[in-house]
């Protein structure tokens, strides 16, 4: 048990004048060396050095370790730990009810592709402007140590059973239904985690982030595939990650045949330099192919996957942009004109 | 011929389902309202899309009840499958009016009641040119064969018509047309032998035909509802429908674009979760939905209940328990809603009666569950919900909304302090900041898991404890912002009826109709759970006997009336209960009450069970 550290001097303040000390959350209750918190430390640095207001920032999160997780950063950001497997239903409600606020969803493998498999396919469907982060670690921790459902085949259980059934990948099912950002990293890759936090707040609509991110206590053993060993000696990243924030001025040179630019949603940048292949993310036959080549050689790839920005829900709908919650009866209570003539329409013809 | 019989009595219309014989219903209820008699249908249907059974009944009354009666007076049969059991249903004297073809035989051959016999096939054969039309127009021609025997007048069917139609002349003008086919085959063919008869009044001036579940959608526009998720369920769909139509036409914004959001989700639990982050987040929010979906949602409604969010709920309650059946009425989710979910839970229930509550109290949910800060639901049912039902023009609301206790960035910048859960005011209602708050304690957690007063988790028991009676302490409160009940004594009553929902209308008849045989009665209708005590002490305490009647099979609000009130109360208590899936009728309280319960041939309580079995 302990406050998640940050490597920052004191006194520094980010563009908002605000210290890391102000995207702090309470102590963390879970276990020492859990990647879990390795996210959480890289969630508070991203919106620290973005400069994203906390109290913008609604933290939405289901039922499990990693669900815990949003008590233990960003405290001055309203946050709602839902039931088990749904939170994708109350993120958009509240989305819907306030398109203000930065809607951030902490989910797990059990939360999300188990429990909420639902949920979570109708959420990619919908395409609501949020993050989507599951915290991966192939296992349920809270009640120690069943096999989740993206438990790889052959996958060792710490007490020697081997898992028969297929994992479902999260991601193949986020591009496959629509998603507009996904991305897979790894919790102890800092470099590739913390640009990818940022580019999931500078694009619009949903961003899913599968983060592989082990259980000390139940999945970290020989045998398993979700062990800090085994992701260490798989990881295959697509890319190198760089994020350029829309408000850096600073112009940036790079070499346009081994780097790519991408634009996103606020006026933000990406820089994604080529390591040993010419991916295209923006090609979702190509992504979903790749995806399906790396799991038959059991390579774990990461970086962004899949990028392709569409409508929000919000557009699709036609939503206005003032935050719904805040209308009034001025805006919200139709005049007595309108009430007597629906009413006419439910007469006889007399 | 008998003498006439006036502006009272109930016609019964048989059917196939899929036929098109709803537009032929309608016409002939909104034709009889044109007419300025107070009419009442009742549409029982099957959970099918074509070729099951249907029927449909219109009870005209003079003196303006409108609740279902057993007795039916004039039926026009034209379904072959349910003919020999739909005969056996019309009251001694009353009349028939049939295609000629089926066989009077067995149990549809009666000495004591009138057939007409009509050739609708070869009527619409020789008739209906429209080929594309036929089999719509076909159904028309009973509406001109009914119109002439029991005397609808011709412009008020063009009047209901051109309602019906949305003012498209070609059609109403082909639809005229074939009616008079049907009125003048009975003109020349049929000598009119039964009592019944039509005669213009002017009882309907003022008035709509309306179903509860537009009242409620009605309620959802003008409460000032923002976020409305739901998934489409028999009998609350067309609530959600509606809310859609009228939040389309009535809540856009200047730029054009919805003041509002209105989602199909995935499922009722995916609804009720988008109801439950849209409250969460500052917005009015509601989903309906029926008892396969209440029982859905229990988790969650646990969760709004313990993290105190507010949320309107609306349950169309049909027959259950599990599928049940889909298309028919029933007041049997009560019990189970006033405590859904695992736990300690006790929820806010209002119960609407009328067409007219199911506006008001539609509205006055919105500001109770902020208020409150807890789902809060409405109670309606399918006869309520998807029967028309003849009410008064709705009174504009004028009441502004009550969005309960929200602290802003200045008020906590003033108070120096927040703590989300903190009974500050002693009422059990805490103070709560929508999430974007920017003063840096307006910010809190919410979880279904255990918590403290600052919203942090725990799992001290005491802690928990406090939480818990805080809830419920709470719920007296709210106890205070109840509709109160209303009762209406008679000097001398010692016998009193408590009902609630849509069982009212049937109540006050059947008082009227006990005070002609010298049965004095009290009457009280409970309008919410919980309900503010004393008047219903006092109600029990003044009376010997009280019956409750429900349309469910376990006593399910005297039950509860039971838990409220003790034992003393409990030994006043008897249940008049009705479960069948059709309304209740008027005469099952009466014969109860004045200790005359005849047995009823199940056919006249249980429509041709046979044939509708194997539809879903």
């Amino acid at each position: 048990m302990a406050e998640i550290k940050i490597p920052v001097k004191s006194g520094i303040v980010n563009r908002l004048g605000l210290g890391i000390d102000a995207y702090k959350g309470a102590v963390s209750t879970l276990c020492q060396g859990c990647g879990h918190d390795t996210i959480s430390r890289h969630i508070m640095t991203a919106f620290y050095e973005y400069g994203i207001e906390p109290h913008r920032v609604a933290k939405m999160s289901g039922i499990g370790c990693s669900s815990k997780t949003p008590a233990y950063f960003m405290a001055r950001s309203c946050g709602l730990n839902a039931v088990h497997g749904r939170m994708p239903s109350v993120a958009t409600g509240a989305k819907l009810a306030n398109k203000d606020l930065l809607v951030l969803g902490v989910s797990g493998d059990g939360d999300t592709a188990a429990i909420g498999i639902g949920q979570f396919m109708h959420l990619m469907r919908r395409n609501v402007d949020m993050i989507y982060i599951i915290e991966n670690n192939g296992v349920y921790g809270l009640t120690k140590g069943q096999f989740s459902a993206t438990s790889d085949p052959g996958s060792k259980q710490k007490w020697g059973a081997v898992n028969q059934y297929d994992s479902i990948d999260c991601c193949a099912v986020a591009i496959e239904l629509g998603c507009s950002f996904v991305a897979r990293s790894f919790s102890g890759d800092h470099k590739q985690m913390v640009p990818l936090i940022k580019a999931a707040i500078a694009h619009k609509g949903t961003v899913l982030l599968d983060i592989i991110s082990p259980c000390v206590t139940f999945n970290n053993h020989e045998g398993s595939t979700k062990s800090y060993h085994h992701v260490q000696e798989h990881d295959e990243p697509l890319h190198a990650i760089d994020f350029i924030p829309y408000y850096d001025e600073v112009q940036v040179d790079y070499p346009a045949g081994t780097t790519k630019k991408v634009d996103l949603a606020d006026g933000s940048h990406l820089l994604l330099k080529k390591l040993d292949q010419d991916y295209d993310p923006t090609d979702k036959i190509r992504a979903i192919e790749t995806l399906a080549k790396s799991k038959q050689e059991g390579a774990l790839l990461t970086g962004i996957l899949y990028l392709n920005p569409k409508k929000t829900l919000h557009e699709v709908e036609e939503i206005t942009n003032e935050p719904l919650y805040k209308l009034t009866e001025k805006e919200l209570r139709p005049p007595k004109e309108a009430f007597a003539e629906i009413q006419e329409r439910f007469g006889w013809g007399a | 011929m008998k003498k006439e019989i006036v502006n009272d009595f109930t016609i019964e219309v048989a059917t196939v389902n899929g036929t098109g014989s709803q537009t032929s219903n309608l016409v002939i209820t909104k034709a009889i309202a044109h007419m300025g008699i107070p009419v009442g249908p009742k549409n029982v249907f099957p959970s099918n899309i074509a070729g099951l059974p249907t029927w449909y009944f219109i009870r005209v009354n003079k003196d303006g009840y409108l609740g279902r009666r057993r007795e039916v007076n004039v039926a026009v049969l034209l379904n072959p499958t349910t003919f020999a059991q739909d005969i056996p249903r019309i009251h001694p004297g009353g009349a028939v009016i049939y295609e000629s073809e089926y066989p009077v035989t067995g149990t549809a051959k009666r000495e004591d009641i009138i057939y007409y016999p009509v050739p609708f096939g070869r009527l619409a054969s020789t008739g209906i040119s429209d080929f594309k039309l036929k089999k719509q127009l076909t159904n028309m021609l009973y509406v001109g064969v009914l119109a002439e025997l029991i005397g609808i007048d011709a412009a008020a069917i063009t009047g209901a018509l051109r309602h019906q139609l949305k003012g498209k002349e070609k059609a109403v003008r082909v639809n005229v047309d074939t009616i008079e086919i049907g009125r003048k085959y009975a003109r020349e063919n049929l000598k009119k032998q039964d009592p019944y008869a039509l005669e213009s009044m002017n009882g309907t001036k003022g008035k709509v035909l309306m179903e509860g579940n537009t009242a409620c959608a009605m309620g959802a526009l003008f409460g000032g509802c923002t976020v409305a998720a739901w998934y489409p369920i028999t009998p609350a769909s067309s609530l959600s429908e509606t809310t859609e139509d009228l939040f389309e036409k009535y809540r856009k914004g200047p730029d054009g674009k919805k003041r509002y959001a209105v989602i199909q989700a995935e499922d009722e639990i995916a609804a009720i979760g988008m109801a439950i982050g849209a409250g969460w987040a500052g917005a009015r929010s509601m989903t309906g939905t029926s008892g396969p979906g209440i029982s859905l949602m229990s988790e969650y409604v646990g969760f709004a209940y313990f993290g105190e969010v507010p949320v309107v709920i609306f349950d169309i309650q049909r027959i259950g328990p599990s599928t049940g059946l889909p298309t028919r009425t029933s007041q049997g989710d009560i019990f189970s809603t006033a405590t859904l979910s695992h736990g300690d839970t006790k929820h806010v229930l209002l119960i609407p009666s009328t067409v007219e509550e199911c506006f008001e109290f539609s509205m006055l949910a919105f500001d109770l569950a902020e208020r409150l800060q807890t789902p809060v639901f409405v109670m309606s049912d399918l006869d309520l919900g998807m029967n028309l039902w003849l009410t008064d023009h709705f009174k504009y609301p004028t009441k502004p909304f009550d969005r309960g206790k929200v602290l802003t960035e200045e008020d906590i910048k003033k108070l120096g302090q927040f703590e989300r859960y903190r009974d500050v005011d002693e009422d059990g209602i805490t103070y709560r900041t929508y999430p974007g708050n920017a003063h840096p304690l307006a910010a809190y957690f919410t979880r279904g898991s255990g918590h403290n007063e600052a919203a942090a988790y725990t799992e001290d028991g005491v802690a928990y404890q406090r939480v818990a009676d805080r809830l419920s302490k709470k719920y007296e409160t709210a106890r205070g912002f109840m509709p109160e009940s209303k009762t209406d004594y008679v000097s001398g009553a010692k016998v009193g009826i408590v009902a609630y929902g849509s069982t009212d209308q049937i109540v006050q008849e059947s008082r009227d109709i006990l005070a002609k045989s010298n049965v004095k009665t009290n009457y009280l209708k409970l309008r919410s759970i919980p309900f503010q005590l004393s008047p219903v002490q006092e109600f029990f305490d003044k009376c010997d006997k009280v019956y409750v009647v429900e349309q469910n099979r376990d006593a399910q609000v005297a039950q509860i009336i039971k838990l409220e009130l003790g034992p003393e109360a409990f030994k006043k208590m008897h249940s008049v209960l009705h479960y069948s899936g059709f309304p209740i009728p008027t005469e099952s309280v009466v014969e109860e009450i004045s200790g005359k319960k005849k047995k009823h041939p199940p056919s006249q309580e249980i429509l041709a069970h046979a044939s509708m079995e194997g539809g879903e």
